[in-house]
């Protein structure tokens, strides 16, 4: 096993231990820092924090795929996540997703073949006074329009 | 008819920032809060009525009294700000534009029962809130608002941000304790009688962010000011909100009691386009629908709402216009719940699924009579047979869409 935390979120899990009353609550915040770290979280870093916490790799992975924002597998550089949910669907984001269909050429839950850009149909982002939505990696896109997000994606490298 | 008590200074130019939040008044209950003892704070927050703020509408007080007295183990505050129910957006305005006011009211809640680590857990999406509310926390810790002695006083407060990573029932307050344990978020079953919550077997309060972010208005201004506000039952504010096909969809406080269809008219403009209302939903999508003609006499407050066979929820509304093809409304609410589903009651893992495919199949044409009355059972199965009230919404959704738009319905099956 080579995966191991880099300096920075190194003293990040020294310091976070001391805020929890016991370390099991570290899975979540740790398993934010192998995705920060590497893009993505791959077994290795899973058997890793296992030894870190104390738990089987198993309990680690039955962990991470319960939360839908822990990515198990490589996905594009950027993420293009639209919300599909109610509020937004009332607002029109049924034709934001066929628009970032159309130019990437690709379906909701596929990759680019170059692996740029992923589009992602996820629910309510608690943006409904502002829908549709659309969240591209950490970034909400609120009352967006085709316009809006073929201006953003223009200028992603 | 807007009222800002939480809200106040949601229009102050860079009011997240420490000096100017001290500029509008924040912190300022602290000095008469630590003139208080814990029991009088609680009583006053007692005296106010103040009821949560996150869906259920539970009175704070009796809740923060579940925790044992004398207590030998520690007590911990834990905020709840998942903010995943569709339609629900209004904790993030205050940690956008009022992040010390929630710490302000985490101080006080704290010192309310006698807890020294407070815990914020905070929907994995909301990263801009998350570094923002993290700012505000690292500058009230420079401060020496909070930390080893708060304000110079021998009380010590911790406050930690814990993200979550995307999942909707880790908003149900045992999920999201089981969550912050660093587990799957799976509910909990619940106690015989009310209990506080456990976190790694200490007592534990989950409360909204915007319960949390009232409390200071209480200490400052006393109870009597808070109940000037709003109805006996359902006292003081409340920030509603209104999204889907309104002319100016937004949040807007507003005291409890105000009648809903003016609310929508005056404050949110009417129905988009100048179309007709439909169809309202009250409190986020888990909260009965309402037809148009329903809700001419409805206050928003919890005991109008619950009286007109709905509830007030999180006050997130969502309104629809005459165009909407009601079945095509639930078949996107089940979407959500079968994507939502923990997976861990059978009825609702398998039943939630087997509703969204049904739906399916009858927008697709292919559905039968037969098909819409199996729909009608699966409500009887996921009602009242599990863990959490998850379950039970969707059956609710069941009932009431269908009975309220039966003609939408039969007119897709055979
Ligand atoms: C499925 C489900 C989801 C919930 N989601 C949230 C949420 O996102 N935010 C919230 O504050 N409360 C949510 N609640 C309510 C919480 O369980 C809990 O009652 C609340 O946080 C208590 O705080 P309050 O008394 O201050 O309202 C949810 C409840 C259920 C059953
Ligand atoms: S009702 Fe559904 S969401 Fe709630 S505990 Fe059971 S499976 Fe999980
Ligand atoms: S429905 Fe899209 S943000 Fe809430």
């Amino acid at each position: 096993m080579n995966w191991k935390f880099n300096e920075k979120n190194e003293k990040k899990f020294q310091d976070l231990l001391k805020r929890y009353p016991k370390k099991d609550s570290l899975t979540l915040p740790s398993l934010w820092m192998i995705q920060y770290q590497d893009g993505w979280i791959c077994e290795d870093a899973m058997r890793y924090l296992g030894q870190r916490l104390d738990m089987s790799p198993m309990d680690i992975y039955s962990i991470a795929s319960f939360y839908s924002m822990f990515h198990l597998e490589p996905i594009g550089k950027y993420n293009i996540q639209v919300c599909k949910t109610l509020s937004c669907k009332l607002r029109g984001s049924e034709d934001i997703k066929k628009h970032i269909e159309n130019r990437l050429g690709i379906k909701a839950g596929e990759s680019t073949e170059d692996m740029k850009f992923t589009i992602t149909e996820v629910e309510c982002l608690g943006s409904c006074g502002t829908a549709p939505c659309v969240c591209i990696n950490e970034n909400y896109i609120q009352n967006s329009t085709p316009k809006m997000i073929d201006d953003i994606l223009d200028g992603l490298k | 008819m807007i009222q800002k008590i939480v809200s106040k200074n949601f229009d102050v130019l860079d009011s997240h920032l420490l000096h100017v939040a001290k500029q509008n008044g924040r912190y300022s209950s602290l000095e008469k809060l630590f003139s208080m003892s814990s029991e009088d704070v609680l009583d006053a927050v007692d005296q106010s009525g103040l009821r949560g703020k996150g869906g259920g509408g539970a009175p704070t007080a009796g809740k923060w009294k579940l925790i044992p007295s004398p207590c030998d183990k520690p007590t911990y505050l834990i905020i709840n700000s998942d903010e995943s129910e569709p339609g629900t957006f209004k904790d993030r305005q205050i940690l956008e534009y009022d992040p010390h006011l929630l710490i302000e009211g985490i101080i006080c809640s704290s010192y309310a029962i006698k807890s020294h680590h407070a815990y914020i857990y905070i929907r994995g999406e909301y990263v801009f809130w998350a570094k923002r509310l993290q700012k505000a926390i690292d500058e009230a810790y420079n401060a020496k608002i909070i930390g080893k002695s708060v304000m110079g006083h021998d009380y010590e407060l911790e406050i930690t941000l814990h993200r979550g990573a995307g999942a909707y029932i880790c908003g149900e307050k045992s999920a999201l304790v089981e969550s912050l344990e660093g587990k799957r978020g799976h509910p909990r079953l619940k106690p015989q009688q009310k209990e506080p919550e456990w976190f790694f077997g200490n007592p534990a309060i989950v409360n909204n962010v915007e319960t949390i972010a009232s409390v200071p208005f209480i200490i400052k201004e006393g109870f009597a000011a808070y109940r000037a506000y709003g109805t006996q039952m359902s006292p003081g504010t409340m920030l509603f909100g209104m999204s889907g096909h309104v002319q100016n969809p937004g949040i807007y406080e507003a005291q409890f009691g105000e009648s809903m269809s003016e609310f929508i008219n005056k404050i949110g403009g009417g129905i988009k386009d100048g179309k007709k209302l439909k169809a309202i939903i009250p409190g986020g999508s888990s909260t009965h629908v309402l037809k148009a003609d329903e809700i001419e006499d409805i206050t928003l407050d919890y005991e109008s709402l619950k009286a007109h066979g709905s509830s007030l929820g999180t006050g997130g509304m969502i309104l629809m216009d005459e165009t909407v093809f009601m079945p095509d409304v639930v078949k996107n609410l089940f979407e959500f719940y079968h994507h939502e589903s923990c997976g861990q009651c059978t009825p609702c893992r398998e039943g939630v699924g087997w509703s969204d495919k049904l739906m399916g199949k009858i927008l697709d044409g292919k559905g039968t009579k037969k098909d819409l009355e199996t729909l009608m059972d699966l409500s009887f199965i996921l009602n009242g047979k599990t863990i959490c009230v998850f379950a039970p919404s969707v059956a609710h959704i069941i009932d009431s869409y269908i009975n309220k738009f039966k003609d939408e319905f039969y007119s897709l099956v055979k």
